[in-house]
């Protein structure tokens, strides 16, 4: 059944998916992260994070408070570049020519 | 999942008995480390990785690789994949024609899919010397036997529809170069030397070399010693600080160049694309994100991996200017990695002056990655008793030492 029950919606990494992970000797969780790709999708981890650090304590015999979780990577929600684009503070090139005022 | 591809039936696998049958590719996070080795390699990233798995491919197994955190923890794991052949200097064209080729074959050689896709590369120019610029480049390429070629702008959008060529003026295109996935290249040359022998210990920092009258180092871990009788240096962005363990300086520096990612889309964009101006550059991944950068003045010599908000916003100024539609688009994430920085941009390879048992192979600034699987060839070529390859003898630290040694031509294409 491991191959059926999923951890991280986003990117369809099943418990068999983290249990081969381990077995090929990727065990810290940023290597988890990137053999798998959980955590990768939509909610950053937000959803999965959780239960495949305790899936890969329980894996590797490890007490849930040894394993850290990943680098969480802004921005904090997924964010349209329309918007980000906006922002003041973006660095200007000489090409630029001064059009920032101008556009939409 | 990502890594999963290079089984053949991975589902039964789990659904029988999750019984393991394949050998681990990385030795555990607690064990000693071997008190002997021919060679030892200094970087678990894909420079490092594509050494050890060509050395062993020759038939010399003896090798031991110390990766201080876990593998593609650096800017190996930290790039935007892309390959591509359109450099100015004649040797990394040819190089990199034959990485190319390499990635190729990657899947096949190296039983692991790394979504290599040949979409090309777009460079986008908005003046006459930046027009100039790629055309002279692109006569050179056009002599090894690159098939680039100078496109009007409206030619441009039939490679690129979406594109808004106000300000353009033209642009270089060759449709064989091309974009991979990072992480599985270091997972297939990991795990390939691994099944030839290769010893590879992640978690495994290198706090002292030691050298023998003998010849060769003992290389001091947390896990033990290491008696080795040559050691490369493959730290990347590190290479200064290793190399200073035994007084030898290198005159790389750090240098942070940040990168993000979008939420996947439907395939779209066939070529990276890249303008000269502000060394933006995206590609559309095979998983569908579009990921990009763009290029930040001024942030010295570093090693600190923090995001800013200065990228994002740039970054996205310039991508929603080029390409109107992406503005629609939402960012996942952004992350950093470092460029190993030398002063003509060109790398530094060979054993260190006065230090015949000690190798480099540093200043690759951002292109190691697409660099790294003819390099690894030609070095272990070499350590194996073949004819060093003429990189070798153009590359050598002491250009920056003593002014001795050939170097090539200084290259002015490192973009993004």
């Amino acid at each position: 059944m491991p191959g059926k029950i999923v951890l991280c919606r986003c990117e369809d990494v099943t418990l068999g998916d983290l249990e081969h992970t381990v077995s090929r000797g990727y065990r810290d969780i940023e290597e988890v992260k990137r053999y798998t790709g959980f955590g990768t999708g939509p909610c950053q981890g937000k959803e999965c994070l959780a239960v495949v650090a305790l899936q890969l304590a329980r894996i590797t015999g490890q007490a849930p408070s040894g394993i850290p979780p990943f680098t969480s990577r802004p921005p904090l929600a997924p964010t349209p570049l329309k918007l980000l684009a906006k922002d003041p503070g973006a660095h200007r090139f000489p090409d630029d020519l001064g059009d920032e005022e101008g556009e939409a | 999942m990502q890594g999963a591809i290079d089984d053949e039936d991975d589902e039964s696998r789990a659904d029988v008995s999750g019984e393991i049958r394949l050998p681990a590719t990385l030795e555990g996070t607690s064990g000693p480390v071997p008190e002997r080795a021919e060679i030892v390699i200094v970087g678990g990233g894909v420079i490092g990785l594509s050494i050890a798995y060509h050395l062993a491919k020759l038939g010399l197994h003896d090798v031991v690789v110390l990766e201080r955190g876990y593998l593609a923890e650096g800017a190996s794991g930290r790039n935007g994949g892309g390959v591509r052949q359109q450099w100015s200097t004649e040797i990394n064209i040819r190089l990199m024609q034959e990485s190319v080729e390499l990635c190729r074959r990657f899947a096949v050689d190296l039983g692991v899919n790394v979504w290599f896709r040949q979409g090309g590369y777009l460079f986008l120019a908005r003046n006459a010397k930046e027009v100039a610029r790629l055309e002279k480049n692109i006569a050179l390429q056009n002599r090894c036997g690159v098939h680039t070629r100078m496109l009007e702008p409206k030619a441009a959008l039939d490679i690129v529809p979406e594109l808004n060529l106000a300000g353009v003026v033209g642009a270089s295109y060759n449709p064989s170069d091309g974009i991979l996935f990072p992480w599985p290249f270091l997972w297939g040359y990991a795990r390939q030397a691994a099944a030839y022998g290769v010893r590879i210990f992640t978690q495994t920092p290198v706090g002292g070399l030691d050298p023998l009258e003998s010849g060769g180092y003992v290389v001091h871990t947390p896990r033990g010693a290491v008696r080795a009788r040559r050691v490369i240096n493959a730290t990347g962005a590190w290479s200064p600080k290793l190399a200073q363990m035994i007084g030898v300086q290198i005159p790389t520096w750090p240098i942070r160049h940040e990168i993000c990612s979008s939420e996947p889309l439907k395939p779209f964009l066939r070529p990276m694309v890249s303008e000269l101006a502000s060394g933006l550059y995206c590609s559309q991944s095979m998983r569908g994100e579009i990921v990009g950068g763009v290029s930040l003045p001024g942030h010295g010599s570093t090693y600190a991996m923090g995001s800013t908000l200065e990228f994002l916003a740039t970054y996205a100024r310039r991508l929603v200017r080029l390409m109107p539609v992406l503005g629609e688009i939402k960012i996942l994430r952004q992350w950093a990695g470092p460029y190993d920085q030398s002063p003509d941009g060109n790398p530094i390879l060979g054993a260190a002056p006065g230090h015949p048992d000690f190798f480099l192979a540093c200043g690759f600034v951002g292109h190691g990655f697409m660099m790294a699987p003819i390099i690894g060839k030609l070095y272990a070529d070499w350590l194996t008793g073949g004819t060093p390859h003429e990189i070798f003898a153009q590359s050598p630290l002491s250009r920056f030492t003593d002014g001795s040694g050939a170097q090539h031509a200084k290259e002015d294409f490192n973009i993004g």
